[in-house]
Formats: C-alpha cells, structure tokens, sequence
C-alpha cells in the first residue's frame, strides 16, 4: 500500500513534468496545426543551456534558469519567424518534415557540445527528504511538482482571462474570422512558439535536476509527448495535462509492480500500448475536440 | 453588473456623432477594382460604389456576383485566399487601403461580418466579444460590451455559454455584436439574413437600422434578400457576374422594372411572383 502510494505520487511529480511539456506542443498544434517533432530537442538543449550558464558561466541556478526561458520564448519568436513562416499554406507533410529536419540539426549540436554523457544540475536545494506520512519526497520532487502546478495554472489563466489567450483560442477555432476582426494571426503563431519553447525548458530543468541531463534522456521526453497528448486530444490543453499526469502513473505503476515480475523494463513501452487502447476507443483523445453540432 | 435595460434609449457612445440626414460625407469610395484569384480568376471586373458617412448602402446581386468578394477586397481579407486588388483603389478617408494588411484595416475603423456567421464556437458568447477588442488601446471596452448586450439582449442571457451552442439567429447576433466590439466606422455586413427565419431577420435588421442611426455606424451591407436591403438601406447597387449594374437610391431602385422583377419578385402591377417564375427569369436572363 505505501508502496503503491508512493509510486502515484512519483508517477505525478513526472507527470506534472510531462503535461507541461506537452502544453507546448499542443499549442503549437492548436494554433497553426504544426505537428513539432522538434518539441523534445528543444526542451534538451534549453536545459543544457541552462546547464551551461549555471556550470561554465559559473551563474547561480535560479537566473541561469529564468535567463534560459526567457531566451527560449525569444527562440520561439525566431523559429517561427524565420523557419515556419515561410511554409505557411504549404503541404502538412512538408511542415513535419522541417520539424523532423530540425530535431536533427538541434540533436547534432547538442551531441557536438555535449556529447553523449550524463551532467548533474548544480545542487539548489538541500537534499533532505520530506517525509509525508509514509511517502518519501525530495525537495527537488516537491519544487518540480509546484512549478509544474503553477506554470500550468499560470498558462490556463492566461488563455482565459488575457486577451492575446483568448485570440489565441479563437485563432485555433477559425483562423479568417479571428482575422476579420483585426487579429494578427502570424503574431499568435509566433507567441504560441514562444510559450511553447517557455513550458518545455521549464519541463527540461525541472526534469534534469530531478534525474540527470543528457541528449538522449531528454530529447526522448519529446517523444512521450505524443502519448501524453493524443491521449488527451491533440488540441486540448486539460488533456495534455490529464495524459501527461496518466503517462507519468503507469510509467511509475508499470516499474514498480510489472517490470520485477518479468524482469524486463516494460515502463516506457506502456504508454505507447495505452495510446493505441485509447485511440481505439476514442479516436479524438479523451478531451479532444469533437464538433460541435447544434441540436 | 446589472442587466442592461432593452428599452429603445439610444446609449451615448464617445467619439461618434448623431448623424444628420443629408449631409452626406464620402466615407468610402471604390474606384474601378479588378480582382483576381490565385492571379489567373478574374472575378470583379471594375467595380465602383460610394458609402456616405452615416448611410446604410445595399450590395445586392445573385450567388456567384462577386459581393463577397468585394467586402473582402475592402477589408483586405483576400489575401487569406490567394486573392489581391490587381487594379483600381479603394479610398477610405484619404487612404488608398487596397490590398492593406487586414489588421491595419480593423485598427483604421472597417470591420466585416463574414458570410454564415463563422463565431467561435469554443469560446463563450462573451469570449467572442472580447476577440473584438484585440486592436483597441483604449480602455471602454467594458463600456462597448454593454452597448451590445444593449442592442442584443438575448447575448446576455447567453454571456456564458458556448457560442456552438446558440441558435442559428443568436449567432448571427453575436457576429455582428463582436464586430462593433471593434468600434467600426464602417461596418461591412456579408448575407445576414442567410439561413434565419423571417421573424428573425425582421428583428436582426430593425437592430442594425438601430444601430446606424444611434451608433452612426457606416454600413455597407451585401444581401440575396433585396426586399429586406431595400427596406433599411438609402442607397444600392446592384451586381451581376463581376459588374456593378444598376445603382441608385433606394426609391429609384424599387421602382426599376428589372429590380422589380429579378430581386424583388414583382410583376408590373406589383404583386408578387411566384419563385419559380423568377428564378426562370433569371435563368434566362443569365444565357441572354
Ligand atoms: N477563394 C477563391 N478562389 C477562387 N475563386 C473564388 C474564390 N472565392 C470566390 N471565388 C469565385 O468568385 C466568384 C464570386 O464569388 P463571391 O464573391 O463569393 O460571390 P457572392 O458573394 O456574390 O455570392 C464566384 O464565381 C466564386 O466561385
Ligand atoms: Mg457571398
């Protein structure tokens, strides 16, 4: 039982990680119907800049961070700018292939920089565990899961209560009619890549200083984005939350209670296999967008 | 927030006049435009009209005619279809506004209401609202959504409701709600009537006739419907296959034997025709 409880609740830390990198990613699908396989690459190289600005640079943590993201949002702005702008009105296919293309290039010259090893964030907190009852948390846990909170919080706040948020929302249900009342739908495109690009360093730090940082670790978090977020309906933000929260449990669920019993790591091959169940049952995701018709 | 009251009270809105008939000010003019598709479709061959301030002005004409696409033209939103202004200018208050950015339109005081309505059907009726003040700087917004919940009742009640869900009518509402959130001096209305009810499209129009007399918001409205255009408007034009082909002042229109028989459905002796005698007519008079 305290077992189980203790699993749920590191299944939640992460997959608080996971829905805040997944909002990123379906925003970008929302506003501009852009699937960003690049998504993972840049939540690795932000961390690793991160990484570079507290460790060589010798920055303390915290501003090393908050400059990272804010850099991040302006890479976004750029990205948009200089590589998605010019495909706009172009084949679905061509645009996924820039995105692939682009993943490429960032995992080369984090490869080039890097290498392949693992990297330890400077410690920021001390490393005493909170004991909950019978669960056991690191500060770090904690910290992760309450930046999660809040940036999600934040970001949900945003799209309901600013007015570029609710553009933003009204651009993803009907882009010429978003324009007809004089909203600049190339300025969404590229603010939604810039939040983008925010949540997933955000996700990438938090991640790389619960565990460790390396190329491979968390350009792969990219990659379980897509269960996370086809689970809840590409283009629905509580989904992204809700399916990265479900990824982060049975990730948890499946190391502690099958992964001893058949001696093989299943833990990130479960995601994937709840992906196809639901798709077969909900083609739409769990919160996905279904039309809405009058009766 | 109270409810707003529905009484007839016109609501004092800042920076925007009582209009006076008569003294008719060009707010708009359209001199001579071709229009193009994908570069190769020509579909207006030189089309020229003229919105005085404070008037309500008839774009009337059968499907395929090229209303819409002459709304698009003036708001710029043809550029999100491939289209552009290969010829001729389009003048609002001094500035040639051909081919212009669709938001530096809106910021500059046009605003259109698009063919079938086209609301956010994710957001609420007041998060539709709220999209309309995007371009403003100023801080009356809260001001404005009373004046249209003022006009609109019915948005009201609806405040909080998923805009998918409203009936056809309440959309059209909306719509049109939205865009004065814009501020418009000149408001381009596409085909409001398309798919209502005629008790509701009577109700739509006496609102919007409202609104140009105590809003004095400019408008230039494109309608299948002639008979309810005619009814509201002061001046019209009427349209055929990319061309402007008849225009004049609404009495002057009424009374025109063609109008008469091709828009408004009447014989010489002003009873009306049956609809399949006039859409023979019509038919005819296209192959003539
Ligand atoms: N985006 C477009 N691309 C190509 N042709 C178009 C486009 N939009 C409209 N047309 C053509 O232009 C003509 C006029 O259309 P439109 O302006 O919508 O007419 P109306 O509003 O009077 O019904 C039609 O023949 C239509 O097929
Ligand atoms: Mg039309």
């Amino acid at each position: 039982m305290d077992f189980l409880l203790q699993l749920l609740v590191n299944g939640l830390v992460i997959g608080s990680v996971y829905a805040l990198a997944a909002l990123g990613f379906v925003l970008i699908y929302k506003a501009s119907r852009v699937l960003n396989f690049a998504h993972g690459d840049f939540l690795a190289l932000g961390t690793f800049v991160a990484f570079a600005l507290a460790t060589s640079l010798r920055l303390p943590v915290i501003p090393s961070i908050i400059l990272t993201l804010v850099c991040f949002f302006v890479l976004g702005l750029v990205v948009e700018r200089v590589v998605l702008r010019p495909l706009i009105g172009k084949e679905v296919i061509a645009v996924i292939m820039v995105s692939v293309g682009l993943s490429s290039v960032i995992k080369g010259i984090m490869y080039l920089v890097w290498g392949p090893g693992y990297f330890l964030f400077p410690e920021f907190l001390p490393d005493v565990p909170i004991i909950i009852g019978d669960v056991y948390l690191s500060p770090m846990h904690l910290l992760g899961l309450a930046i999660s909170a809040a940036l999600l919080g934040l970001f949900s706040l945003f799209f309901k209560r600013s007015t570029l948020g609710v553009a933003m929302r009204a651009v993803a249900d009907d882009q010429q009619a978003a324009l007809s009342l004089g909203v600049s739908v190339r300025k969404i495109f590229a603010v939604s890549w810039g939040i983008a690009l925010v949540s997933a360093v955000a996700a990438g730090v938090v991640v790389g200083s619960i565990t460790s940082l390396s190329t491979e670790g968390l350009s792969a978090i990219g990659i379980l984005v897509f269960p996370a977020v086809i689970v809840g309906g590409l283009d629905s933000v509580p989904g992204a939350v809700v399916g990265g929260l479900l990824i982060g449990v049975l990730e948890n669920l499946t190391a502690g209670f099958i992964d001893p019993l058949l001696g093989v790591s299943l833990r990130s091959v479960v995601p994937f296999i709840v992906l196809v169940l639901i798709l077969m049952m909900k083609p739409y995701g769990l919160f996905g967008t279904v039309e809405i018709e009058r009766v | 927030m109270t409810q707003p009251t529905t009484a007839g009270t016109p609501l004092p809105v800042a920076g925007s006049p009582p209009v006076t008939a008569g003294a008719a000010q060009t707010l708009l003019t359209v001199n001579n435009i071709e229009v193009v598709y994908q570069d190769v479709i020509l579909v207006l061959k030189g089309v020229s009209l003229t919105v005085p301030k404070g008037q309500i002005v008839a774009l009337l004409g059968t499907n395929g005619a090229g209303k819409s696409t002459t709304l698009k033209a003036i708001s710029g939103l043809l550029s999100a279809e491939e289209g552009h202004v290969r010829q001729g200018s389009i003048i609002y208050r001094g500035r040639d506004i051909a081919n212009a950015d669709p938001a530096s339109v809106v910021q500059a005081g046009i605003v259109q209401v698009l063919e079938g309505r086209r609301i956010f059907k994710h957001l609420t009726v007041e998060e539709n609202l709220r999209v309309g003040t995007i371009t403003r700087r100023d801080g009356a917004v809260r001001e404005d959504m009373e004046m249209v919940y003022h006009y609109f009742p019915r948005l009201y009640e609806r405040r909080r409701q998923l805009a998918g869900y409203c009936s056809g009518g309440e959309q059209q509402m909306l719509a049109i709600g939205r865009a004065l959130m814009v501020r418009p001096q000149l408001l381009l209305l596409d085909e409001p009537s398309l798919g209502l009810a005629p008790m509701l499209v009577q109700e739509i129009f006496a609102i919007v006739q409202r609104i140009n007399v105590e809003q004095g918001t400019t408008i230039l409205l494109v309608e299948q419907n002639a008979r309810v255009a005619l009814s509201v408007a002061h001046s019209g034009y009427i349209m055929e296959n990319g061309r402007i082909v008849q225009e004049g002042p609404v009495e002057q229109l009424k009374n025109n034997p063609d109008v008469k028989e091709f828009y408004l459905g009447l014989t010489e002796s002003g009873t009306r025709k049956s609809y399949r005698d006039v859409k023979a007519y019509r038919r005819r008079k296209r192959y003539m």
